[in-house]
């Protein structure tokens, strides 16, 4: 008994280590994030130290305020824009089956088993020649069509849940569709609408393949933003650690908040 | 009332039937024509654009040559050195991640104090922007003089090490595993939370001690978890370009070139757009082999849970 106590309180320990070990590049980019260059610089890690926000002040001097808009944009309409699309595709392949469901479901995924580099020639020439090079649309556009099959797929896997009497009782009530779509259905299913937004939002956020060959002066995105410090490298870690700071932040909260449907959203509804 | 000629009563029903059928098939079409749009046409144009040579510094350069860029690429013993580095860095970024990903994923599935604390910083890599890790990877976590890896090792005596100069493989790996093994985890975890509770009870009843359990009855469970994690994931990681992009730019030389970077090298350095192309399509085709096992492990996982509910 004795023994298997012991043993658990280890593993806990282990498990605990290996959770502050995977966390803790992400733990030292925020604590230098707070420091003065010459803190950043040490022979030996350097804990104690006094705390400014001196490099987040140089961050936004340099700048970063329009790529953050710029993200935040590309993010927030191609999430609202990718829903609109995959929720009435979900229902139509979930609620209401179709003859060809699983082709369409087939198809769905295998678009986002095309690797970026297969399209990116004509996308780079093609947005070129519609004159959307460096514009905000294009990025919206392509991360709508990257995170689509993901929506479809997580929203399917959701609306599956409802359990079928509840939209049997609707119909008998004499409820038209509108009103069981509107009143009964997206209200159960929101939660899940919220996850899959969320699950979306990551992505788009992040993406570089794209920002970097397709955005130059007036619609890069933070991870463009970031490009600047690699030519930096050695003198500027501390800014460099707040710019990072700020460019991962947004995405890391809302990932914690979603984490329940982190799961299911990458392994496009399979696992819960 | 009047009766209805049974003629038209049957033409009435049957386009009854046809608008319900649209109606059932009206709210999946603009997802379909949007995903057809942008992806199926974009490909269509990369696999014509693959028979042309093209160069975007010489406008109207574009002619029909055939073959020609796909001769080029097998002939082009660069092209053989990335796919050997994609390869490589996929196969071991995946084993590595899915061997951490299922020891924590084991660790994680029992109950001890901050257990949801701990499964909140292991899934934070995965959260993380790529270019900003690859970032913080190359600088201030494996400087050969201030990383804080160099100051960690350093009193085991394996300090100094400059491992993106010295080591840029590694290094890199060492950035995508990071990445990816919460990937696994999440996935493996998900495997381990479906064992019914029923059949690993009965076979301790039976006398099996808590490896014989794990070995015949959790690992044979885990299997197709594995399998769905080993190849999504591997869909995913051919097409690293953030780290390479950002830590070692392809080299020294070309020691991490893998194919995403070398086709974004003629394009968008080269401007060759028909090379481009070309290396696009046959990326593709490596890729196919892989995404069909990956599809069908996604819908046995699909239909394997439909089918049990």
């Amino acid at each position: 008994m004795r023994r298997t106590s012991a043993g658990r309180f280890l593993l806990a320990v282990l498990t605990w280590a290996a959770g502050l070990l995977f966390f803790a590049p992400v733990g030292w980019m925020v604590l230098t994030a707070f420091k003065q260059e010459a803190d950043a610089h040490t022979r030996t890690p350097k804990l104690l130290f006094e705390p400014t926000l001196d490099q987040f002040r140089q961050v936004f001097a340099r700048g970063i305020g329009p790529y953050l808009l710029n993200s935040a944009a590309a993010t927030v309409v191609s999430c609202l824009l990718v829903l609109l699309l995959a929720v009435p595709a979900a229902y139509a392949l979930a609620i209401r089956p179709v003859r060809a469901t699983k082709d369409a479901l087939f198809f769905f995924i295998s678009t986002k088993m095309l690797p970026l580099v297969a399209v990116i020639v004509p996308i780079f020439v093609g947005a070129e020649q519609v004159h959307l090079l460096d514009s905000v649309w294009a990025l919206i556009v392509l991360y709508t069509g990257m995170n689509l099959p993901i929506a479809v797929w997580m929203m399917r896997s959701f609306l599956l849940e409802v359990p079928g009497e509840v939209l049997e009782a609707a119909k008998v009530d004499g409820a038209s569709l509108r009103s069981e779509v509107t009143r009964v259905l997206l209200p159960m299913v929101a939660p899940g609408i919220a996850a899959t937004g969320l699950i979306c939002a990551i992505f788009a956020w992040n993406e570089f393949f794209f920002a970097v060959n397709l955005t130059a002066i007036t619609a890069p995105t933070v991870p463009v933003f970031l490009v600047g410090f690699i030519t930096s490298e050695g003198l500027y870690w501390a800014s460099l650690s707040a710019a990072t700071t700020l460019a991962v932040l947004p995405v890391v909260i809302v990932g914690w908040i979603a984490q329940r449907q982190l799961v299911r959203g990458l392994s496009f509804g399979a696992l819960k | 009332m009047t009766a209805i000629p049974a003629g038209t009563g049957r033409t009435r029903a049957k386009a009854q039937e046809r608008r319900q059928k649209w109606s059932r098939r009206a709210p999946l079409l603009p997802a379909l024509i949007f995903a057809v749009v942008v992806t199926q046409v974009p490909f269509l144009a990369t696999v014509v654009t693959s028979f042309h040579s093209w160069n975007l510094l010489r406008p109207g350069s574009a002619r029909f040559v055939g073959l020609a860029n796909y001769a080029e690429v097998f002939t082009d013993s660069e092209f053989y050195g990335a796919a050997l580095n994609t390869v490589v860095m996929t196969a071991g970024c995946v084993l590595a991640s899915m061997a951490l990903g299922i020891g924590l994923a084991l660790l994680l599935d029992r109950p001890f104090p901050g257990r949801g604390a701990v499964r909140t910083l292991l899934i934070t890599p995965f959260l993380v922007m790529p270019v900003a890790s690859a970032l913080l990877w190359k600088t201030s976590m494996l400087d050969p003089t201030y990383g804080l890896v160099d100051q960690v090792l350093r009193p085991f005596g394996l300090g100094g090490v400059d491992w993106v100069g010295e080591h840029p493989l590694v290094a890199v790996l060492i950035a995508l595993v990071w990445r990816w093994t919460p990937f696994m985890m999440l996935i493996v975890l998900a495997g381990l939370q479906s064992q019914s509770g029923e059949v690993l009870e009965a076979a301790r009843t039976d006398g099996a001690g808590p490896w014989q359990v794990f070995r015949h009855v959790t690992l044979p469970h885990l299997r197709r978890f594995v399998e769905l994690g080993v190849l999504l994931g591997s869909i995913y990681v051919v097409n690293t370009f953030d780290e390479i992009y950002m830590m070692t730019q392809g080299g020294p030389g070309t020691a991490t070139t893998n194919l995403p970077y070398y086709l974004y090298q003629r394009v968008f350095q080269g401007f060759d757009v028909g090379q481009g192309a070309a290396l696009g399509v046959v990326v593709v085709a490596g890729t196919i082999v892989v995404a069909v096992f990956a599809l069908r492990a996604v819908f046995t996982a699909v239909s394997g849970r439909e089918a049990g509910a």
